[in-house]
């Protein structure tokens, strides 16, 4: 490993230093789409096993830094991405880094609950497959139901496995998509305003399996619902106009933030 | 209501005073949308008017093209006729070249009481009879010699002037010089009628024969041979190549000038005349390449080309109705580009691309202009027995069939457009089924 990044140098002496290991590195991010700029700069790093909120006003630039996390930016055309972001010891906008080993690895939750318009087991079982994680049937079989275990789905669809997963209420769609992506056993789990489309019932139950999940997975979730963030995360990122504003630990955010535009959107005043 | 509502006792209880009514164009608006309504269902009775004339006009004149009028009766294969020598053993083309006709019309004069010397009945008699027994009785022979000297029953097709006779498409009001068949033979019809010895029967040689200048024995069979080759060809060819060249311009092209470029010449080719096809066939497969003229292996080709861009610009539309977010989830998980497109989006946008090609096989079913140029406006009677045999196709074969004199061919003309139109029904029924069947998956 005499061959380390710069950027895992620097990560491995922050862990000396604070005792706090980083999933993710993001150094300089920014993004163009076209000639429009979407993002300036970004520094920010993700935390493993931890709950990092992205919050902001529409337009921030939230989500495309989220979506630069596993590359989802790559299939928008004139989509361009300027400096460096690290998964453990990865660049992962290295030409040698294959895209579809990093999404396999940083796995994602979408806004709309986007179940695929087959059986339930089929949606679930469709990532192990493509890339071999079982063996045998049985294997498959035990990967599903542990993945909707974790999602809390396996007790409402443990008898109607075969039966289509846009069958489903919205709430549950959208926990068939967390469990379809912790199918793949990924050790970032980005979500998209998971909870946006859906009703304050299924949306307490998102927030509490990203709780457990936590355990497992190291996750980003981008929200517009400040009570959200503070519910379900340990470190928030406050975005503005393609800049970050401020990172810090959720409870300082929302008790004592260093910035005046986040204690500014966060009592309300804009955004 | 109004009235209680406006009343003062209410107006009392603290339920606020309503206001004047605002003029907002109410009544305008709702005759506007009831106009509207009108021109539609005007719009639509007039398609269905026109379509219930099409109909009708083509099944009154066709549906007797579907019976044929036969003569049943005992022939006796005289051995004076056909063999007067006894060289059939050392001659095989005795029993080819044999005047079969002459061996019908005795048969059908015994039957009905000429004499051997009245010329002038014999003639007539002759007249009744279709010349297509000539190949019907040395079929016969040839097949099994051993009926030369006996007295068969056969059946065989009535000369079509009698048969469209017998159909009562021939005006008898008008003078017996300036029609088809005179009194006497008339009589004779009536009689064998009577009789049982003349009736009509299901016409199999509609579908099983070829082209013939004698219409009691022209068929559709060579034609359908030819269509069913050529949209063999069309399938194989145009939808394998159209949806790969779809695919790879929805889901992998790059969006520059050049793509935008191939986009808007495909969408040219769509509206370019059917016979600008078959002149660039005719050039290209038939001069350049050499392959045989009237061949359904050209006729393939033209109509494959001719086909393409309708089963390109249906698939990308089918392509590009497939929600984006089925692709976010698939490149999400970590498939790859082709996996997403091979497992995800091409599934769903099955129906419309089945739905297209199918459109766009009718329509190479129905084509006939290029057909013209590559030559397969021909007379061809015997069977193509590969697509590299000339043959003819469907529409042509009507076109060929509206130029005839005959009055007999106007109802096969419509009976071959009946033909096409359920062949036509077919291919749409089947891409309703095939819809239905890959809508069903959720």
């Amino acid at each position: 490993m005499n061959m380390m990044s710069e950027a895992a140098v620097e990560k491995a002496l922050d862990k000396k230093m604070n005792d706090i290991s980083y999933k993710m590195i993001g150094k300089d991010v920014s993004v163009y789409y076209g000639d429009k700029r979407a993002l300036y700069d970004v520094n920010l790093n993700v935390r493993e096993n931890t709950v990092t909120a992205l919050i902001g006003p529409s337009g921030c630039g939230k989500s495309t830094f989220l979506r630069t996390l596993n590359r989802m930016n790559d299939t928008i055309d004139g989509c361009r991405v300027t400096g460096r972001i690290t998964l453990d010891t990865d660049d992962i906008y290295d030409p040698a880094i294959d895209v579809v080993e990093l999404r396999a690895r940083v796995g994602m939750v979408f806004q709309k609950p986007n179940p695929f318009p087959k059986s339930i087991y089929e949606n679930v079982a469709y990532g192990p497959r493509i890339h071999g994680l079982a063996k045998s049937k049985a294997d498959l079989d035990a990967i599903v139901e542990r993945s909707l275990q974790k999602a809390g789905l396996w007790n409402e669809v443990k008898d109607r496995l075969q039966e289509g997963g846009t069958g489903l209420s919205g709430g549950q769609q959208q926990r068939l998509c967390i469990a379809r992506a912790v199918a793949v056993s990924p050790e970032v789990i980005l979500m998209d305003e998971p909870c946006s489309a859906l009703d304050p019932i299924a949306t307490a139950k998102v927030e509490e399996l990203i709780h457990e999940l936590r355990a497992n997975f190291t996750i980003v979730i981008v929200t517009h619902s400040m009570q959200q963030a503070a519910r379900v995360s340990q470190r928030t990122a406050m975005f503005h106009l393609g800049n970050l504003v401020e990172e810090n630990d959720t409870d300082k955010m929302f008790t004592n933030p260093d910035d005046q535009r986040t204690q500014d959107y966060i009592m309300g005043r804009f955004g | 209501m109004s009235q209680v509502s406006t009343s003062p006792s209410m107006t009392a209880l603290g339920v606020t005073a309503k206001p004047e009514r605002r003029d907002i164009g109410l009544g305008r608006r709702y005759a506007a949308e009831r106009r509207f309504r009108l021109y539609g269902m005007a719009a639509i009775a007039f398609g269905l008017l026109f379509l219930f004339l099409l109909l009708f006009s083509v099944v009154s004149k066709g549906y007797t093209a579907f019976q044929q009028t036969m003569i049943t009766i005992p022939v006796e294969f005289s051995a004076e006729i056909i063999d007067k020598d006894n060289e059939r053993a050392t001659n095989p083309q005795k029993l080819v070249s044999a005047n079969y006709p002459v061996v019908a019309r005795n048969a059908l004069a015994k039957v009905l009481g000429v004499g051997e010397d009245d010329r002038a009945g014999l003639r007539a008699v002759n007249g009744m009879i279709s010349d297509s027994v000539r190949v019907q009785f040395r079929n016969l022979v040839t097949t099994d010699p051993s009926i030369i000297g006996t007295t068969r029953t056969v059946t065989f097709l009535a000369h079509g002037d009698l048969d469209s006779a017998f159909k009562g498409q021939i005006d008898l009001a008008v003078p017996e010089n300036n029609r088809k068949v005179s009194d006497k033979q008339v009589g004779w019809m009536n009689t064998l009628a009577e009789s049982g010895a003349l009736a009509k029967h299901f016409n199999t040689g509609l579908f099983t024969n070829g082209a013939s200048s004698r219409p009691e024995a022209a068929g559709v069979g060579v034609a359908a041979i030819g269509s069913l080759y050529m949209m063999l060809i069309v399938l194989v060819l145009s939808l394998p190549i159209g949806v790969a060249a779809s695919i790879y311009l929805e889901e992998f092209a790059p969006k520059n000038r050049f793509t935008d470029l191939i986009e808007v010449n495909i969408n040219n080719l769509a509206a370019v005349p059917s016979i600008v096809y078959g002149l660039l066939g005719l050039a290209v497969f038939v001069n350049f390449a050499g392959f045989p003229r009237s061949a359904a292996l050209v006729g393939g080709l033209v109509l494959t080309l001719m086909t393409l861009p309708t089963i390109i610009i249906a698939t990308r539309a089918a392509l590009k109705a497939v929600p984006p977010s089925i692709r976010s989830a698939a490149l999400g998980l970590g498939a790859s580009k082709m996996q997403t497109v091979f497992h995800h989006v091409l599934p769903l946008a099955m129906p419309g691309i089945l739905t297209g090609t199918i459109i766009g096989l009718a329509h190479a079913l129905g084509e006939t202009a290029p057909l013209l140029l590559i030559g397969m406006v021909a007379f061809v009677a015997d069977v193509p027995a590969t697509p590299m045999d000339p043959a003819t196709a469907l529409p042509v074969q009507i076109y060929m069939w509206a130029n005839e004199a005959e009055r007999a061919f106007v109802e096969r003309t419509s009976g071959a457009i009946i033909v096409l139109l359920i062949f036509l029904i077919l291919m749409n029924v089947g891409a309703i089924l095939l819809r239905r069947r890959f809508e069903r998956r959720w």
